[in-house]
Parts: structure tokens; C-alpha cells; sequence
């Protein structure tokens, strides 16, 4: 009955938006809507007559749905902490309720300012609406420090996404990861709300009520001012109801949207195994060679902590970023891994090596791909030339 | 899929209207030799190569030519040929032990059968100028609801067949390789075919691809040609030499989900679809297919057989809105991917329809095309080396093993609705221009 009804109201108001209506400029975003709400009625016209039922759309879908378990527990952790902080111990729904009210007006904004960028942008090219920033405005606020302004947010997605992303040709054109970008610029540009003790705690910035000794420091930044011995346990790392970015502090939650991603083949298991594995090796490096405390912290400390397992399995396998010949996957996750636990341990000054070492191998990405590709591309000569040898006897 | 053929030849099937179509033949620039009104043997040319007038196109029947359609800028779409008396020119018998190449392959020019060898590189009618290294005979065709060959050739001419492969052996100095559905034990039929090398093969689509053949048993590199010819049109070669006319009748498969009583019929190359059809399908929007549905064409319910066809196939259009189709759990949609729920249900057929499901898009997924090309080739990195038309990363990347049925696969399953077929089909007429 709805959805007839809605059906009708649509066609009635399509011819509203197509050239020459009242309303052409926004053809782009009547399509996107229309799109979202009924798959096109458009059929194959040349080429293969059956197409796979799986688009953009779905795909991404499937990410956001990977990413919910990490988004409901960054919403009870960001309650647990407040009121932690203000010496209270809340029942589980009410720090549920609470972080959530808070995080909302951050994926609010979050989405109005990326997905008006978008649509703009697909207006001016005479595209359709591409679904890339659906999970990028998810992921934005979930690496965020829950007290991060809104208006300094705002800006860092109109950064990421115009100077990003749409510059470059839009969702799949992009050198680097939108989101990471969202959180790159306000880490150099507003060090102080993405650095520090006070950020990670809903209200700890404003410094109201708060309790004697509460401290909202990372387990990363107690590691970067050689405090190991604060560190919380090993078990509250996994479970996550440690202080960070909103949607990063639970290893489960992380580990249920990987599994996700992975038995629904939308993530790379080649990269997240890889990133896994290349901060495992050198965690292991540095254990073998133990110069200070942070050194000695045992390799498995380095993947729950901070945005180590997130970046692993919603940044790294940004396939758009990323590596994109299969070996290249091997690679590109390595290295991230790799390096993500030496720029922690190595370079006080920036105590959260993921983000720092993802983007690096974005800007690396094509040229392991171009190895890649160039090695195949001298087995195919050689084969040539075999082949020529051959005839030539 | 829904609709396979049952193994059962429910006769030969005799349309009045025939058409020859020059868009069969990709990169083919026709030359008219008739007009319509005048009269035609089954073996008339039509048509030539404007390029190579020696290669012929011919009526598949003897009657009187109705119409030549054209399409956009004049191009020819079809020759259209009434269907009249039985007579056909005679080329002559011949034994294909005792004649030169060089007659053998007059005999196939001259009849209109030389189309039916085609060339990597390019996926080309051949050069009849050329040496391949090698020829290939695809003995098993793996698409969706394909024809069993095996069945085919138990009810037409083994014999025939033999010819066909020993007029062509004569036509390369390397081998003619053979290739066969899982192991010896399955083709027991081919058992009195000598003189070729019969390999084996097997797996899901496109393991019976002769792309695939060639990129595992003996590779095109720059410079070098291989030939390969369709199955039945091998028995169609042998029929020539044996009887000395040209009659292209072949076992069609009708399949589809929306075909009553899918089988097998024996009609001739290029006939009506309209006989066939009739009263065999459901009601509702259909479309029908000549060929399979990841590769063959449109031609609607009076259309006509294509050249290197002997499949029919009829699917629902998919032409309605899905209300929230994208985020359905999707129990009875088949998926390459693992996102619709169906694919938690083990092995069944489904019913697939001709809806777009979405967009178009920029490149976003990676690895997936790898998945269903069984090459050692990048997909992705020469798709993109068209697109950007690079000449020489196209090369190194190996264009001139892949044909538009090798990627047909990847354009199914892409997810950004990429037309990877005319994608590619542009960048094999691209080299061949600028190699030529």
C-alpha cells in the first residue's frame, strides 16, 4: 500500500526534475532518493542481460552494518566514561542512552555536510549520486573524539570530501581515505582536541563535576609518556570500556564487523590478516630488543589498543585507497601494520601510528601496484620470448 | 538457472523467414552483393569483407531477399531472405585427405563457412593470409543453461564431424587441440577422432571458454594468431566437403525460464525465432536471446538465429521497481557475492530476469573480476588500460588473449554496473586498428 502509493507520487513528480522542469538542478538528488527507496526499473541493454543483484549500495550497506557493533558500544562507553568521571556508576542502558544522545548530532553533521557536498558535486557532473560517503559519515564520527566540536567536525568533512575526494573525481577516484583525511586535519590543525587526557570523556573538556584522580587518559598516550605500568588491563582493552575514539576502544565490536566483512567477502581478508600480521612482527621486533617500557609491552598489547584493529578492518580495506592487485593486498597490509606500531613506539609526538601509517600507504598503494603489475607484465615477455625461441628452432 | 533443455530433439523446425546479419561479426565493414527481389541458393553470397573481398557471407537457404535493414548511419543490420525451394550451389565434394590447403580453404570462402573460424587476437573472422599456431575446438560450452554438445553430436554426423576436423588439420601446422569436459571416461563419442590433441578441462563458467584453452594449453603472444571454430560449425565444414553444399543446420538448445518446454531443435543457421517460440513461452515481458545470457543478443520475438549461435534463450525483462531492492535479504536472488541470504542456502536454480539492480559507477571494489577470469591476466588494470586507451599497457597486459566472453563474468558480477563487454570490445578494435 505504501510503497504503490509511493511509487505513484514519484512518477507523478519525476517529470519535475528531469531537463527542462521546474526543478532540473536537482534531477541528481531526485534520482538519488528515488534510487534509495526503489532499485531502477532499468534493464540490460547491451552486453550480458543478467546482471548480479549486488551494487554500490549494497555494498556499502554491508559495511554499515559491520560497523554497528563498534557504533552501540562506542555509545555505551562514552556513557560509561561520563559518568565514571563524574563518580557514578550508571546501569547499562542508561550509559547506552546517554552516549548515544551524544554521538548523534556528531553522525548528524557528519552526514548533512558530506552527503550536501555530494550531491552538489553529482549535480554539476550529471551523475548519479555515488553511495561512497554513506559509510565514510559513519566512519568519521567513530574516530573522533566524543568532546570534538561540531563546527571544527564540519569543517574536517568538508575538507576531506571536497579537497579529498571530489577534487580528485569523486568516490573512487580518491588518493587517500576520506575519513582518516576527516581526522588528519583536525589532528594538525586542532592538535588539542584530538591530543591530550580530557577529549576522549563526554564532558571532561568543560570540566564539570568532575571527580578527584579521574584521568581520561588513552592507553596510548599513558604508553607515549612512558607511564606503561597505568595501562588498563589486557581483557578491558579487548572488551573496549577503555578511553579513545568513539567507535575504536572495543576489540570485539571490531572483531564482530570483521568477521562480518569478511564472511560477506566486501572487506579484503587478505589486508586485515596482513595489517594483523605486520604489527604483530614488529611488536615481536621490538620485544626481542626491549629499550624501554613501551618496547617491552608484549606484541599483542599493540593490537587492541587504540585504533590499531578499527584501522586494520574499516580503514585498510578501503579498496578505493588501498593496494589493488591481490599480491599488492599482501603488501599494503603489512606495511601498515608494520609501521603503525613503529611510529607508536618510535615518535612520542604521535601517539596513534594508525592513521598516520594508512595514509602513508595510501600515497604507496599505486606504486606496490605498479610493481606488481610490472612484474606480470616482464613474465608475459618472457613468455613471449620463449615462445619465439621455440618457433624459431 | 531455470529452464535447462531437456536432453530431447523434438524435430527439426523449418522457418519461412531467414536474415544474415553483418553485426555478427565484430569489426566486419560489409560489402552488399544483392539487392532485394532477387532470387538466392542456399550459398549465395550476400555480403563480402570490403576489406578482404574474398571472405563471402552467404544465404543459409535457397529463396528471394525481402529486405536489407540498416540501422544508425546506414550500417547494415540484417539481410532479410524468404525462404523458397530447396536448391543450394554446388561446391563440389571433395575428400579432405587428397586436396591442398589452399582448395580447402577456397572451398570454405567461397560457401560462406571461412566466417566461422575467428582468430585471437581480436576475436575476428581469421585471416585466411595467416598461419596459426594451432586450432581450437571448445567440445563443451559451460554458460548458463548451455547446450550439451556432447547430446548434439550423438544426434547429427560423427562422420561429418571427423571431415570437419580433418579439412582443418590442414590448415595449420601446429595442432589442433581438442578440448573436453572432465575426463576421457565422459566422452567416449570422441574416441574415433584422431589427429588431434584432446585435453580436458573442468569447473564452473568459463572453463569451457576457448579463451581459457588458449591462455592454459598454448598461449597468444604478440605477433602470433590462434584459430578456433565453434563445435557445430566443424560438423557444417565436414558436411561441405562430404556433400558439397552448404547447409548450417544446427541443434539449437531453447532454454530459459520462461520457455514452456525447454529442448533441443534442429534448425538452420539464421531462421526466425518466431516458430520456435510460439506458443512455448509464458505471458509477461520477455526477452529473447540469441545465445547465452551473459553474451548473446537481443533479438526480440521475430529476430533471427546469430551466426555463431546454438542457443536460444528466453528470461523475464526485469523492467519494474524494487521498493528497497538494495537493502532485501535477498532469499531468492542468486548472488556471486556472499551479501544476499541466498547464498547461505547450498546449490538451486533460480530464476534471473533483466533488471539492471542499480547504476552506474566508478571502479570502487577491487579482487572480484580476478575471481571468475581463470587467467593469469589483471582484469581490472587492463579494463582501465582501455579505457585510458594505452596502447602498450593494453599489450604487456595481454589483450590479445581475452574475447568479450572471457570478461562476461566480471561485467555480471561488477557491482559498479560497469559495460566491462563493449569496454573491451572497443579496445580489442582499437589495437586492431592501430596494429593494422
Amino acid at each position: 500500500m505504501i510503497m504503490n502509493s509511493l511509487r505513484k507520487t514519484l512518477d507523478k513528480l519525476k517529470p519535475h526534475f528531469i531537463k527542462g522542469g521546474k526543478f532540473a538542478k536537482l534531477q541528481s538528488v531526485f534520482e538519488g532518493f528515488e534510487a534509495f527507496i526503489f532499485v531502477s526499473d532499468k534493464v540490460t541493454f547491451k552486453g550480458s542481460h543478467i546482471r548480479d543483484p549486488l551494487d554500490l549500495k549494497r555494498t556499502m550497506t554491508v559495511v554499515i552494518i559491520a560497523l554497528l557493533p563498534a557504533l552501540l558500544f562506542g555509545s555505551y562507553n562514552t556513557g560509561l566514561h561520563h559518568f565514571r568521571s563524574i563518580g557514578t556508576d550508571p546501569a547499562l542502558f542508561q550509559a547506552f542512552w546517554f552516549g548515544f544522545l551524544r554521538i548523534l548530532p556528531l553522525i548528524i553533521v557528519s552526514y548533512v555536510v558530506g552527503l550536501g557536498i555530494e550531491f552538489i558535486a553529482a549535480q554539476i557532473r550529471g551523475h548519479e549520486i555515488n553511495e561512497g560517503y554513506l559509510v565514510t559519515g559513519l566512519l568519521i564520527p567513530l574516530i573522533m573524539p566524543i568532546d570534538v566540536p561540531l563546527w571544527m567536525l564540519a569543517l574536517a568533512v568538508a575538507f576531506s570530501v571536497i579537497l579529498g575526494k571530489e577534487v580528485f573525481g569523486g568516490t573512487g577516484m580518491n588518493v587517500f581515505n576520506p575519513a582518516l583525511l576527516a581526522r588528519a586535519f583536525i589532528f594538525f590543525s586542532y592538535p588539542a582536541w584530538m591530543t591530550g587526557d580530557a577529549v576522549w570523556t563526554e564532558g571532561l573538556t568543560a570540566g564539570k563535576n568532575i571527580i578527584d584522580g579521574f584521568s581520561g587518559a588513552t592507553p596510548l598516550s599513558l604508553c607515549a609518556a612512558g607511564e606503561v605500568t597505568k595501562l588498563p588491563s589486557f581483557m578491558e582493552m579487548v572488551i573496549g570500556t577503555i578511553p579513545g575514539s568513539i567507535g575504536e576502544t572495543s576489540a570485539i565490536a571490531v572483531l564482530i564487523g570483521a568477521v562480518i566483512l569478511i564472511l560477506t567477502g566486501v572487506g579484503s581478508w587478505k589486508i586485515i590478516v596482513s595489517v594483523f600480521a605486520g604489527g604483530i612482527v614488529m611488536g615481536l621486533l621490538f620485544n626481542a630488543i626491549p629499550a624501554n617500557p613501551y618496547m617491552e609491552l608484549p606484541f599483542y598489547y599493540h593490537l587492541v589498543m587504540g585504533g590499531f584493529a578499527f584501522g586494520a578492518v574499516f580503514m585498510a580495506t578501503d579498496p578505493v585507497s588501498g593496494a589493488q592487485t591481490e599480491k599488492g593486498k599482501w603488501i599494503y597490509g603489512f606495511l601498515i601494520g608494520f609501521l603503525s606500531v613503529l611510529i607508536r613506539v618510535l615518535n612520542p609526538a604521535y601517539p596513534e601510528g594508525v592513521m598516520l601509517a594508512i595514509l602513508l600507504m595510501n600515497v604507496f598503494a599505486p606504486l606496490i601496484d605498479y610493481y606488481i603489475v610490472q612484474s606480470h607484465i616482464k613474465k608475459r615477455l618472457k613468455r613471449a620470448k620463449v615462445a619465439l625461441n621455440t618457433s624459431i628452432k | 538457472m531455470d529452464g535447462i533443455a531437456q536432453k530431447r530433439l523434438a524435430g527439426t523446425v523449418s522457418p519461412v523467414m531467414f536474415g544474415v546479419k553483418p553485426i555478427d561479426f565484430p569489426g566486419l565493414i560489409p560489402k552488399l552483393e544483392v539487392k532485394p527481389g532477387v532470387e538466392v541458393l542456399a550459398g549465395t553470397p550476400l555480403f563480402h569483407d570490403k576489406l578482404r573481398p574474398e571472405i563471402k557471407f552467404t544465404s543459409p537457404v535457397s529463396g528471394k531477399i525481402v529486405s536489407v535493414e540498416r540501422g544508425d548511419r546506414r550500417k547494415m543490420l540484417e539481410v532479410v531472405i524468404e525462404r523458397d525451394g530447396t536448391g543450394s550451389v554446388d561446391f563440389g565434394k571433395a575428400d579432405t585427405e587428397n586436396i591442398s590447403a589452399g582448395q580447402i580453404k577456397g572451398h570454405l570462402l567461397e560457401s560462406g563457412l571461412w566466417p566461422a573460424i575467428r582468430q585471437r587476437p581480436y576475436h575476428v573472422v581469421a585471416n585466411p593470409d595467416d598461419q596459426p599456431k594451432s586450432i581450437f575446438i571448445s567440445c563443451f560450452d559451460t554458460a548458463p543453461l548451455a547446450p550439451d554438445y556432447n547430446f548434439i553430436l550423438e544426434n547429427t554426423s560423427v562422420s561429418s564431424f571427423r571431415t570437419g576436423i580433418s579439412a582443418l588439420s590442414k590448415l595449420t601446422r601446429g595442432k589442433i587441440n581438442l578440448v573436453l569436459k572432465g575426463n576421457g571416461a565422459d566422452n567416449n563419442i570422441f574416441d574415433g577422432i584422431d589427429g588431434v590433441e584432446k585435453s580436458f578441462f573442468s569447473g564452473p563458467h568459463p572453463a569451457g571458454n576457448v579463451g581459457v584453452h588458449i591462455h592454459h594449453l598454448d598461449p597468444v603472444n604478440k605477433g602470433e594468431v590462434v584459430w578456433y571454430i565453434n563445435f557445430q560449425d566443424v560438423i557444417s565444414i565436414g558436411r561441405l566437403f562430404e556433400e558439397g553444399i552448404y547447409r548450417p543446420e544446427k541443434i539449437f538448445a531453447v532454454t530459459g525460464s520462461e520457455v514452456i518446454n525447454p529442448q533441443y531443435y534442429s534448425i538452420m543457421s539464421g531462421g526466425a525465432v518466431t516458430q520456435i517460440i510460439s506458443g512455448n513461452v509464458k505471458a509477461g515481458g520477455l526477452r529473447y536471446i540469441s545465445g547465452n545470457v551473459l553474451t548473446g543478443t537481443n533479438i526480440g520475438n521475430q529476430g533471427f538465429l546469430g551466426f555463431y549461435d546454438s542457443q536460444i534463450t528466453v528470461i523475464p525483462e526485469g523492467n519494474y521497481h524494487e521498493f528497497f531492492g538494495w537493502a532485501a535479504p535477498g532469499l531468492n536472488k542468486y548472488s556471486f557475492s556472499r551479501t544476499f541470504l541466498s547464498s547461505l542456502i547450498p546449490k538451486r536454480s533460480y530464476k534471473l530476469d533483466t533488471n539492471f539492480h542499480g547504476g552506474e559507477r566508478a571502479f570502487v571494489v577491487t579482487g572480484q573480476y580476478e575471481k571468475v577470469v581463470p587467467m593469469d591476466i589483471f582484469p581490472m588494470q587492463l579494463l582501465k588500460a582501455i579505457i585510458a586507451q594505452d596502447i602498450d599497457m593494453m599489450e604487456n597486459l595481454g589483450i590479445y588473449e581475452v574475447a568479450e566472453e572471457d570478461f562476461a563474468l566480471c561485467e555480471f558480477i561488477c557491482p559498479s554496473k560497469i559495460e566491462i563487454q563493449s569496454v573491451l570490445r572497443n579496445g580489442l578494435d582499437l589495437m586492431r586498428k592501430e596494429m593494422s
